[in-house]
């Protein structure tokens, strides 16, 4: 398959990036509800606004309501998210909980899915439970106790967790901490007895949840696939989730880039302007090219994810990888390049900067990918 | 089964039957490497029998048209047939700067016979092809060359120096730049095509610090030039030459050379790879490694349908070259003294010291890391006074 989007892929791009900048953007939505100090940190009436375009379904299975598309056309409208600095609970809900629930039950999917589909529903996926991203090491434990499962453990910065319908939430059932096998997903409603949380705001006024499950009692038909056997799905949530943030990233870049773009033809220094000098042309061009390759990593790894092939573990690592690094270097350079305005609250490339750590952050960084790079080749 | 896929078994089955096994051992060095042309030496049979299969098939140049010497595929097939090579390892039949270099500037700008006589030479590997470009006075700054062709109404008479002309004592023809006017610096100079055996043209090695010499000066001492012998108008050189820099450019960045996703890392730890620093770079430098690998393919799929940015092969060269450049500083770290070694059989005689001094190069010719950075900032972001 050519690593470029089809005609039809190419619509939505444009509907998605007509709709985003219109609805989504950063004046509407992210400063909105920041200066409102929002709980939630998003506006649900957009949320709505998502479900009516269809994007809330797109990689929920036509059978079931949904538009049945795959991570390519997911990562279409995560990017136009980036670009725009959106809040919403897409990723969590459309991408990552969409895929975990495309593994679960005709009575969960049917218990769950309108919901998402229409909008009103917002899931969060809670797996880490400490600062930096571990999902091989999963300490919360879940005993059989009466028809079900008891939950009892702690989840760290759970995203849209405080806003969140249900959680999915991967949990113990047999094992140690660090085995691959014995783990078991979970939809645990918001009111579940026995789940606190302790909601805290991130620099990019992004929510994060700590969440307590003590002795929290669920039904047996609160599993999502197998029980002792949650490891592949949770792995399929994980690829969808890395490869999402990783178009998110490359948005967040996209947006980043062309404001920094056009302000170096705009600003005025020494008689001239900032654009003419070389010393701020090569490093343009060079931010030009890392944003190239890592769209071009995105694009990649979200094929052979869609093709199920047995490389996309791989590529989805590299991606994340390439598109946090590209990202980084984005967002640095924006502001770098701004000088002082760049440091202003009243310009926009610092809000970049805040939404880039917060993704880089997301589903394991730089370094826990290169490392995971390696590994998966042999080294 | 839709066409692709039958025309994937097609070449699957026609490969398994004519690739010989020693041509899917990987490619050790240049001596591995079919140049073809009039002095070439096959290295052994199986060579030269490769070259003669694919040659006869079209699959030197697998989607050059059929009357030029190639396969006529199309884009989705030349992908096909790229990637079944690269399943079983297949080494290229031929390599060479007239496939890569020449051909495509000829299929823009030449005529007719000079496409049915020049592309079937080269598709053959008949003829090998060098590149007059650079002079001793116009390195970065290409359009200042002095090398003059006397107009002498049916011919040129051609006096001058050229530089950094790769393989010239081995290859047969030259593709050249050559002022023919001295009023006009952009329209005044001319694409020539000639014979490098003609009375007055002379090689000189040039020995670089890697202790080879894949590069000479190349000198002309009045060198006659049939007038049919100019690809394009008389004073439009310039336009052959940036097309063709394109495509020199290309293929310097590495793009569509092997995407098996082979990481430096699993290689290095053949060795032994004690040092978690190293580990580090490693992975640091596969993350990139990779990411530019899917980066060539996605470059190869847009430009064979026009939707790749004009100017995109000067990134692809900035980006390839520098990326190949940070593999082999990590290979001699990965190899430690041993990748010292400069002329024991065991080390391939100074192999990696070689190939990593050798790399050294490929942010300078054909443009330099700074000149891309310089074209990118012009012609794709446009700013201002580039």
């Amino acid at each position: 398959m050519p690593l470029y989007h089809t005609e039809d892929q190419a619509m939505l791009a444009d509907t998605a990036r007509g709709f985003m900048a219109d609805e989504g953007n950063i004046a509407k939505q992210l400063r909105h509800f920041r200066d409102i100090n929002c709980k939630d940190g998003f506006g649900h009436a957009l949320w709505k606004q998502f479900a009516e375009m269809g994007f809330t379904g797109i990689l929920v299975g036509e059978a079931d309501g949904g538009l049945g598309m795959g991570n390519v056309e997911a990562g279409i409208v995560l990017e136009e998210i980036g670009r725009n600095l959106t809040p919403s609970p897409f990723l969590t809900s459309s991408v990552m909980a969409a895929t975990a629930l495309a593994a679960a039950s005709d009575d969960l999917k049917g218990r769950y899915l309108p919901g998402l589909l229409a909008g009103d529903s917002v899931f969060a996926v809670a797996i880490d439970e400490g600062p930096k991203h571990r999902p091989e090491r999963i300490a919360t434990r879940a005993e059989r106790s009466g028809n079900g499962f008891k939950l009892s453990g702690s989840k760290a910065f759970v995203v849209q967790g405080g806003s969140a319908d249900m959680l999915v939430v991967a949990a113990r059932t047999a094992g140690a901490d660090d085995d691959q096998d014995g783990v078991t997903l979970f939809a645990v409603p918001k009111d579940a007895a026995g789940l606190s949380m302790d909601v805290v705001r991130l620099v990019d006024s992004s929510q994060g949840a700590h969440v307590k499950l003590d002795a929290v009692q669920l039904d047996a038909d609160a599993v999502i696939g197998e029980v002792d056997g949650g490891r592949a799905v949770l792995n399929r949530v994980l690829n969808a989730g890395r490869v999402g943030a990783a178009a998110e990233s490359v948005g967040v870049a996209m947006g980043s880039f062309e404001m920094t773009t056009t302000y170096l033809k705009q600003r005025k220094q020494f008689g001239k302007l900032i654009g003419e000098f070389q010393a701020l042309q090569h490093r343009a061009a060079h931010l030009y090219s890392e944003l190239e390759i890592a769209r071009a990593t995105v694009i990649k790894a979200q094929q052979l994810l869609d093709a199920g092939s047995e490389k996309a573990e791989l590529m989805v690592s590299v991606a994340k990888a390439k598109a946090g690094k590209a990202a980084g270097l984005a967002v640095k350079e924006g502001v770098q390049m701004h000088g002082g305005i760049g440091m202003t609250d009243e310009y926009d490339i610092g809000l970049y900067m805040k939404r880039d750590r917060a993704l880089a952050e997301f589903m394991g960084d730089l370094y826990y990918h290169a490392d995971k790079v390696a590994q998966l080749s042999g080294y | 089964m839709s066409d692709l896929d039958a025309f994937r078994a097609e070449i699957r089955a026609w490969l398994e039957e004519n690739c010989p096994p020693e041509m899917r051992e990987p490619v050790r060095d240049d001596d591995d490497v079919c140049w073809g042309g009039r002095k070439f030496k096959f290295k052994n049979e199986a060579q030269k029998l490769w070259l003669e299969r694919c040659a006869a098939k079209g699959y030197t140049v697998p989607d050059w048209p059929k009357p030029y010497g190639g396969a006529g595929l199309d884009p989705a097939q030349a992908k096909v047939w790229r990637e079944e090579m690269n399943r079983i390892g297949a080494r290229p039949p031929l390599s060479s700067f007239g496939i890569w270099m020449l051909g495509p500037a000829l299929l823009k700008f030449g005529s007719e016979e000079q496409k049915v006589h020049y592309l079937n030479q080269i598709a053959r590997g008949e003829i090998r092809w060098c590149q007059g470009y650079s002079e001793p006075g116009s390195g970065s700054d290409l359009v200042s060359l002095q090398t003059f062709g006397e107009d002498k109404g049916d011919h040129w008479v051609v006096n001058g120096q050229k530089i950094w002309t790769s393989y010239a004592d081995k290859a047969d023809w030259i593709f050249c730049l050559v002022r023919t006017d001295k009023a006009n610096k952009y329209q005044g100079i001319s694409f020539l095509l000639f014979d490098m055996e003609s009375p007055g043209v002379s090689t000189k090695p040039i020995l670089l610090i890697s202790g080879n010499s894949p590069f000479c000066e190349t000198f002309f001492d009045n060198v006659s030039v049939p007038k049919h012998q100019i690809v394009g108008e008389v004073g439009r050189g310039w336009d052959v030459a940036k097309y063709l820099l394109g495509h020199e450019r290309e293929m310097i960045s590495g793009a569509g050379g092997n995407d098996r996703l082979n990481t430096i890392g699993a290689f290095a730890k053949r060795n032994g790879l004690e040092d978690p620093l190293l580990r580090a770079e490693l992975a640091m430098f596969d993350v990139d490694a990779l990411a530019f690998s899917a980066m060539g393919e996605k470059f190869l799929d847009e430009i064979k349908v026009g939707k790749a940015h004009p100017a995109q092969p000067n990134m692809m060269k900035y980006a390839g070259t520098e990326l190949n450049k940070r593999r082999h500083e990590l290979l001699m770290a990965a190899g430690g003294s041993a990748a010292l070694e400069w002329e024991s059989e065991s080390s391939n005689h100074g192999g990696k010291a070689r190939s990593w001094l050798r790399t050294k190069a490929n942010s300078i010719e054909g443009g330099t890391s700074e000149v891309m950075l310089n074209v990118i900032s012009k012609r794709i972001l446009d700013l201002p006074g580039a």
